[in-house]
């Protein structure tokens, strides 16, 4: 079970052995090129599964079967797709600010990978330790806002710069009570590694600590990264495709990918922050029971995408503004009370 | 910042956008996201149905009356076989006249289904969309053993119904009208009872008694503006008069009560076809009817309760077998005059919701 657990940790060393020095600059440089090769597998295996999964979990909430044609029970249809991706002719509109409008998707599909870079997948198991990691991701994630417009915007389709404008401003709103139902954990734990907030959860995962900061993350979670009820920058009802409008092909597939790769990595965060990440009872290795719990928050983000209808551009704005971000501030004053106390009772 | 240098977004919605049933086209002045005009531009789907019938025979002309509001073509087909009926004299046999009913009811339901899924999937209810749609597939069914086909059903004729229904019908008809007290629950569960989809329908698109009448608005969009007005009621056609129901009528002029106004005659539908079902003599499906249909020379309005609205037949004969002139007044062209109305100083979100709610089906806009 040991090796078990530690299975990557321990190729990893044997990758390093094949060097002369363990620790020379090359054998640093080879492992951050396969640490950035495996987040990039990440996203990747994530989409295809996660695509599969949604399709799956929507045919079963709404009493149809899904894609069952391709492979055992439809397990290929989205290799299929993928394919049929990449064969698609890949247009650029005439009218289109061209550079702006190629960039947009890479940015998109570029953000995951740096966010997912820093989770700690296992013990020791971060392909980046930083110390500042919370504060890393959410300065990443808060990028693809600018890429959501810029692909709004360089499309000139008057739909996607409607869904740019509304990524803004749904974006902006959804990340201060995202970054302030997280400041809880940072005052309990004194600290932003999220290494160092998993070691400290061997004993009592944070979401009994914090039960207001992990729903209203959760929320603002969804809203970061458009998820339904919160969709409202890829409303197709209004919108269209909002900034995807005009895109075709692998630019779409890459927005795909990122969009998938960013609920992969907010579900990653909540799972390290809130669940635990790799820690739970030893007869799994560290590494399942961290996508157990990822995989726990992806299937309630599918469940209620296809449970709730899409929520009206002004409320989403009073419930950000109104309540999630009044009880954000309410949870961290309450928090601080409890250090207090906590201190108090302990003679601290 | 010079205030006057900024400009209305002119947007046009349609005729292939997501939202738009079949193909509406609408011309959108946006402020923001707010609506400040509506420029409705209809004909896409113009097939001068009218026109056509001049040039068929009164029963040819059936099969082209399931085109007009495709999604309860049995009514359409009562509608002018019924007109065509008035206009000969022709009695029709007990039996056929119950039967109608049964299928206008049924066709009634599976009507609002379709508007209930499609107002539920215009503000991104996928569920609640596919659980009508798996309903309406059980009425499509029985369509299907009696007439054949399950969209454009082509089952009535003049003096009576095409077919008999198979041995199968009855208990498929029982179990559908067991099931449906449940299935009105789930739609309620997963749609009407949500609060987001309250907080997206309710006091949205206001359209008030006066306007209401004014605009010559029917069905259930008029009765959610408190107007107590049914056809089958104030004018009672074919054997209306012999059943036991209520007009359900609302006083909420929103979105949500034009929504909430399908499910309660869902509901009454149930109750009349229950009582058909018990009341239902043995007997002929068709009069006698000659084989060469030959009206006298004149003309007659009939008008049916179109579960969208009040559908009527002008039919003019010169006593030859072609009609000289049909025309046609169908109920959602007509309630069609309030969105430019009453979607102004709405958000873009809300005018998708309230076009939902209006139930309008391009077929019977377009002709």
């Amino acid at each position: 079970m040991e090796t078990l657990n530690n299975l990557f940790l321990i190729i990893a060393a044997a990758i390093r052995s094949l060097f002369a020095d363990p620790h020379s600059v090359w054998a640093n440089l080879t492992m951050d090129v396969i640490n950035f090769i495996i987040v990039v597998v990440i996203i990747v295996l994530a989409a295809l599964i996660l695509i599969l999964l949604e399709r799956k979990i929507a045919g079963w909430t709404s009493q149809r079967t899904g894609p069952n044609r391709l492979g055992p029970r439809g397990w290929f249809q989205t290799i299929a797709d993928a394919l049929k991706l990449m064969g698609k002719e890949d247009i650029t509109p005439a009218g289109a600010d061209k550079f702006i409008f190629k960039v947009a998707p890479m940015i998109v599909f570029s953000l995951p990978m740096m966010t997912l870079a820093v989770i700690p997948y296992g013990n020791g198991m971060a392909p980046i330790n930083l110390d500042l990691g919370i504060f890393y991701f959410l300065a990443i994630s808060a990028i693809s806002t600018v890429a959501f417009l810029m692909a709004g915007w360089g499309s000139n389709n008057k739909y996607s710069l409607l869904g740019g404008m509304r990524a803004v401003a749904q974006m902006i709103s959804y990340e201060i009570p995202l970054l302030f139902s997280l400041l809880g954990v940072v005052m309990i734990t004194q600290s932003f590694n999220l290494g160092t907030i998993v070691e400290a959860q061997k004993t009592i995962p944070f979401i009994i600590l914090q039960p207001l900061a992990f729903v209203i993350y959760i929320i603002a979670g969804l809203a970061e990264v458009n998820r339904a009820p919160f969709d409202l920058v890829e409303a197709d009802q209004e919108v269209v495709a909002g900034p995807f409008t005009e895109y075709t092909g692998l630019r779409w597939g890459l927005f795909f990918l990122g969009e998938y790769g960013n609920m992969t990595a907010v579900s990653a965060l909540a799972a390290t922050v809130f669940l635990g990440g790799w820690q739970g009872p030893m007869f799994l290795p560290g590494w399942v029971w961290f996508w157990l719990k990822v995989g726990i928050i992806i299937f309630f983000m599918m469940w209620v995408r296809w449970t709730f209808p899409r929520i009206r551009v002004d409320h989403l704005m009073h419930l950000a503004w109104k309540v999630l971000l009044p009880l954000s501030i309410l949870n961290i004053f309450l928090t601080g009370f409890g250090i207090y106390i906590y201190r108090f009772v302990m003679g601290g | 910042m010079a205030v006057e240098n900024t400009q209305e977004l002119l947007l046009n919605m349609g005729p292939q956008h997501p939202s738009m049933h079949g193909v509406f086209r609408m011309v959108v002045n946006l402020e923001g996201e707010t609506v400040t005009k509506i420029d409705p531009k209809l004909g896409y789907l113009h097939r001068g149905l009218e026109k056509l019938a001049e040039s068929r025979t009164y029963s040819q002309f059936i099969p082209y009356t399931d085109r007009l509001d495709y999604l309860a073509s049995p009514h359409n087909n009562w509608a002018y076989v019924q007109t065509v009926e008035k206009l000969m004299g022709v009695e029709i046999p007990e039996r056929a006249e119950y039967l109608r009913v049964i299928f206008g009811e049924l066709a009634r339901i599976a009507s609002h289904q379709v508007m209930i899924a499609s107002t539920a999937l215009d503000i991104a209810g996928w569920t609640a969309w596919s659980y009508a749609f798996r309903d309406r597939e059980r009425i499509l069914d029985m369509y299907e053993m009696t007439a054949g086909s399950r969209l454009t059903v082509n089952i009535m004729r003049i003096g009576g119904i095409s077919a008999e229904p198979p041995a199968e019908f009855w208990p498929a008809l029982k179990a559908f009208l067991d099931d449906t007290p449940e299935m009105l629950e789930e739609y309620y569960g997963i749609f009407l009872g949500n609060e987001i989809t309250q907080g997206r329908l309710k006091n949205i698109g206001i359209l008030s008694k006066e306007l209401a009448e004014n605009l010559s608005i029917t069905g259930p969009v008029l009765r959610a503006s408190g107007v107590n007005y049914d056809v089958r009621k104030a004018a009672p056609y074919s054997i209306y008069d012999r059943f036991d129901f209520n007009v359900p009528v609302r006083t909420g002029c929103d979105s949500y009560d034009r929504t909430l106004i399908r499910m309660d005659e869902i509901v009454e539908s149930i109750k009349i076809i229950k009582q058909a079902v018990r009341d239902i003599p043995e007997g002929p499906i068709m009069a006698k009817v000659p084989k060469v249909i030959k009206p006298p020379v004149g003309e007659v309005y009939h008008r049916v309760e179109n579960p969208k609205g009040e559908l009527g037949f002008y039919i003019v004969s010169d006593g030859t077998t072609k009609p000289s002139r049909v025309r046609i007044r169908p109920g959602t062209f007509i309630n069609i005059q309030m969105l430019p109305i009453v979607a102004l100083g709405w958000k873009i979100q809300d005018v998708v919701a309230i076009f939902a709610t209006l139930d309008a089906v391009l077929g019977e806009v377009d002709k």
